[in-house]
């Protein structure tokens, strides 16, 4: 088919979206975030309450759902557009915002701009996201529509160009879109960083007629949520990007292989699903042009090892989730034994930006090696928790403290954990390494699929390392030896040293363990779980020294050699507060009226500390577990 | 792929066909590869005891053999620092969960642990990693052999002889993580099972997991 007829098939598609959009725009609009961090923060209820009011007052104004914006720390999040007023978006939104919301701004023109986060386009009133240092260095690629579109309505993507890619690379050979993503240097996000070019050039080559396209949404690290947000926020985003990966390489037939705990995401891909197929965009002859793709969800049931793709694989064909030894490559022999492309949410997102605009375009932004932006859910002992999209090369320092505007309270800067359990933790040190895949990796971290915690002084890098051990350790699959046994015992070490029973010889044991693991395992899950032990005890030794030569843990966070402890200077003796807190009766009154803790009773659940009145702050924590003596108190 | 090639391990010249398994190349050429999952004429090798390990010219770490295809002037070296420490390491990660005793086991003298152990010159004891010690229960409902999954490996051979031998079906794995076991469906009794008590799988185990019973 030809490229003018396919444009013209398109175009009026299109025609047709903008002039259901004009008319939307003529009232005023209202849009809640409706992704799983907003609904977990209120959002349905901020639904409810905005369409209650509107009944009360009989105004004309429609209230839609819209995807996640990145915001999660001002959830709920409503925007507000009215004809005449720049579009506004509202943070922590509550029914009684809502109420003042509809009276004041849509019934009296008094936008409220005191409750206002920001405006999303400029204006001489109120300033923008371009204002903010977050919005400086944020460069939206794949989330640019994310939180500003209703993803359960295929119309909004198409206003923005939606499908516009597809309809552009059916005219032209499979070979040339290969040679577009590959001159991108478009590198999945995964975590690897393999180019996602190459790989469909390598399926695209594979003997044999039947081919598979993959989608992994088997998102399981602990704190990420990038590729359920997109695929809640933007669900055809990413289906477009398989369509046409699915032409590139020949295939007819793509799967989402997304984990079952996503059932938004499921909900919200399924019914995107059949939009397409509603519009043309799949099924048979898709626009005209001969090309037949069907694309299925399959569900995940939830375990880690599946994200491997070769577990992925095997888990689709009804086996046990276990990786296998490559080569083969699942580009040769994939899903049913067929060459198979199995790309990320993220990567597949990216594709019909680059088709629409250019490899040009995308080498324009990030490094050369890693072109393109990087999605992080930067979250933690951080200000400014959320979704963010940077281009790859800002450094991590730019992230932590000008996007996320650094700890809270006042604390300390201790360290930032990158890529999950597979990542590794850095320190203040390496905050100036640029993000890509190359450089992360240097220093001990990856890229990972982009889970960012960031920890404070309150946090005791043995204990983390132990956190994300424990993880893999029950995610492992148990195939292989090393990943099945080695980190059972890395873990078994890192439990010791928490309770003040580690050893220097425990200690060497558990470098030796971490590095033969990391060389030995079968799969990546095994080959990178050591990480967070590794770059621990290459940048925080000094902690792990602690806990083993003075049963000291300096974050005062490993409980076992930890106590809790009133100070008799500061104790008032005039309140009960922390008698009361205490869940365990551990705290009763000396003769002189001092509170006392019977360390015996005590379950160092912290309550006293928090709630002691802080004029007073009597209450401490004292590492190593040892009570001071008491000599002059007695009076 | 039947091009006849030479391959160097440990400087003996070997004469092979390109694209065999570079383990059964050593292990017919008298090299003896420590080995546990490997099965010759398996399709996709499990890869899973991680015991195999060589280096290879050109290659900066240490490979599995049994997933290795040789091809023509590949140098090999069975016993490198760097292999000597990894298969130590796997070697006293299995021991770690594995019940020692072999005084009392039925496989003393038969049994591949020791095999490696006195090749790779390796204790048989609990050195760097304290025994897991884990609760298994034996199943001795069978009137032949018995199945004691504390001195199991996980290596799979006998599932291979009871699915491609014997063509029965009556175990596989089961379970994940620390948890996982040979086991019949729905963990029954092996004598519940579908197993016909042909033997095969008791003769496949290199170790003492699966043992006849004495006077059968």
């Amino acid at each position: 088919m030809t490229a003018a007829a396919l444009l013209e098939h398109y175009s009026k598609l299109k025609e047709e979206a903008l002039k259901k959009k004009e008319q939307e725009q003529k009232q005023p609009l209202i849009m809640v975030g409706t992704a799983s961090c907003g609904i977990a923060a209120g959002a349905l209820e901020v639904k409810e309450a905005f369409l209650k009011e509107i009944k009360k007052h009989k105004l004309q104004a429609s209230v839609q759902e819209v995807g996640c914006m990145g915001y999660c720390y001002a959830e709920p999040i409503a925007i507000i557009s009215k004809p005449g007023f720049p579009p506004l978006c509202y943070g922590n939104v509550d029914e009684g915002l809502v109420k003042l919301l509809v009276q004041s701004f849509l019934i009296e023109d008094d936008p409220c701009y005191e409750y206002a986060l920001v405006a999303l386009e400029p204006n001489d009133i109120f300033p923008t996201f371009s204002d903010f240092p977050r919005g400086v260095y944020e460069h939206k690629i794949i989330m640019e529509h994310c939180g500003f579109i209703d993803p359960e309505e295929i119309d909004h993507y198409l206003v923005h160009d939606g499908y516009a890619a597809l309809a552009k690379v059916l005219s032209q050979k499979p070979e040339e879109i290969i040679e577009i993503i590959k001159s991108a240097k478009l590198r999945g996000r995964g975590g690897a960083g393999f180019p996602a070019g190459i790989k469909w050039e390598a399926c695209r080559k594979a003997a044999g007629e039947e081919k598979y396209v993959i989608c992994n949404a088997d998102e399981g690290d602990p704190g990420a949520f990038m590729d359920r947000s997109i695929l809640e926020s933007n669900p055809h985003q990413v289906i477009e990007g398989l369509a046409i990966c699915a032409y590139a390489v020949g295939a007819s037939q793509g799967y989402f292989y997304i984990r079952a705990e996503y059932p938004l995401a499921v909900k919200r891909v399924q019914k995107a699903l059949q939009q397409a197929r509603e519009k043309g965009f799949l099924g048979k002859n898709i626009m005209g042009s001969g090309f037949n793709l069907e694309i299925e969800i399959f569900q995940g049931s939830g375990a880690f090892v599946c994200g491997e793709s070769s577990a992925l694989v095997s888990s689709m064909e009804g086996k046990m989730g276990l990786p296998r030894h490559r080569p083969p490559r699942l580009t040769s022999s994939g899903y049913r034994g067929k060459p198979t492309v199995i790309n990320n949410v993220k990567t597949f997102s990216y594709v019909p930006a680059i088709i629409r605009k250019g490899a040009d375009w995308f080498k324009s932004i990030g490094t050369e090696d890693s072109p393109g932006t990087a999605v992080f859910t930067l979250v933690g002992k951080v200000k400014n928790k959320g979704l963010v999209e940077v281009p790859m090369g800002t450094t991590l320092r730019q992230l932590i403290f000008d996007v996320g505007e650094g700890p809270p309270d006042d604390k300390q800067f201790k360290a930032v954990q990158i890529g999950g359990p597979s990542g590794g933790c850095l320190p203040e040190s390496a905050l100036d390494i640029p993000i890509d895949f190359d450089s992360l990796k240097e220093a001990g971290a990856i890229m990972g699929s982009g889970g960012l915690v960031v920890l404070d002084e309150d946090d005791c890098m043995v204990a983390i390392a132990r956190y994300f051990l424990e993880f893999t350790q029950q995610e492992s699959c148990g195939k292989c030896t090393f990943c099945r046994l080695g980190t059972k015992h890395i873990l078994d070490i890192l439990t010791d040293i928490t309770r003040g029973e580690g050893t220097m010889e425990s200690l060497q044991i558990l470098q030796e363990l971490a590095e033969d693991v990391k060389d030995g395992s079968l799969c990546n899950l095994g080959k990178t779980a050591p990480n967070p032990v590794l770059t621990t005890l290459k940048y925080f030794k000094d902690e792990y020294l602690a806990h083993i030569m003075e049963k000291r843990c300096p974050a005062l966070m490993c409980k076992e050699i930890t106590l809790y402890y009133i100070l008799p200077e500061k104790c008032t003796k005039l309140c009960n507060v922390c008698v009361g807190s205490c869940p365990t009766e551990a705290i009763f009154t000396r003769e002189d009226g001092i509170k006392v803790i019977d360390q015996g009773k005590c379950v160092k659940c912290d309550n006293c500390r928090k709630t002691c009145p802080p004029e007073h702050d009597a209450v401490v924590k004292l590492s190593p577990a040892i009570l001071p003596e008491e000599g002059g108190e007695k009076k | 792929m039947s091009r006849e090639i030479t391959i160097t391990i440990d400087d003996k010249k070997i004469r092979t066909v390109e694209g065999k398994i570079l383990l059964w190349v050593a292990l017919a050429n008298d090299i003896y590869i420590p080995h546990l999952c490997a099965i010759e004429g398996k399709d996709l090798p499990e890869a899973s005891c991680r015991l195999c390990f060589v280096e290879i010219e050109g290659k900066n770490k240490p490979v599995t053999s049994c997933t290795q295809p040789v091809y023509d002037g590949m140098v090999v070296r069975t016993r490198t620092a760097k292999v000597d420490r990894l298969v130590k390491t796997a070697f006293e990660l299995l021991l770690s969960d594995h019940r020692l005793g072999c005084a009392s086991c039925p496989k003393n003298r038969n049994c591949e642990l020791q095999r490696i152990a006195k090749e790779r010159k390796l204790k048989l004891r609990h050195t760097r990693f304290k025994y897991l010690g884990r609760e298994t229960a034996v199943d001795d409902s069978p009137d032949s052999f018995s199945f004691d999954p504390s001195r199991c490996v996980l290596c799979g051979q006998c599932i291979w002889a009871d699915h491609e031998k014997a063509k029965v079906g009556a175990i596989g794995f089961a379970r994940r993580g620390l948890g996982r076991t040979v086991a019949t469906f729905n963990y029954e009794s092996l004598k519940d099972s579908p197993c016909t008590e042909c033997g095969l799988c008791v003769e496949a185990c290199p170790v003492g997991a699966l043992s006849f019973k004495k006077n059968t």
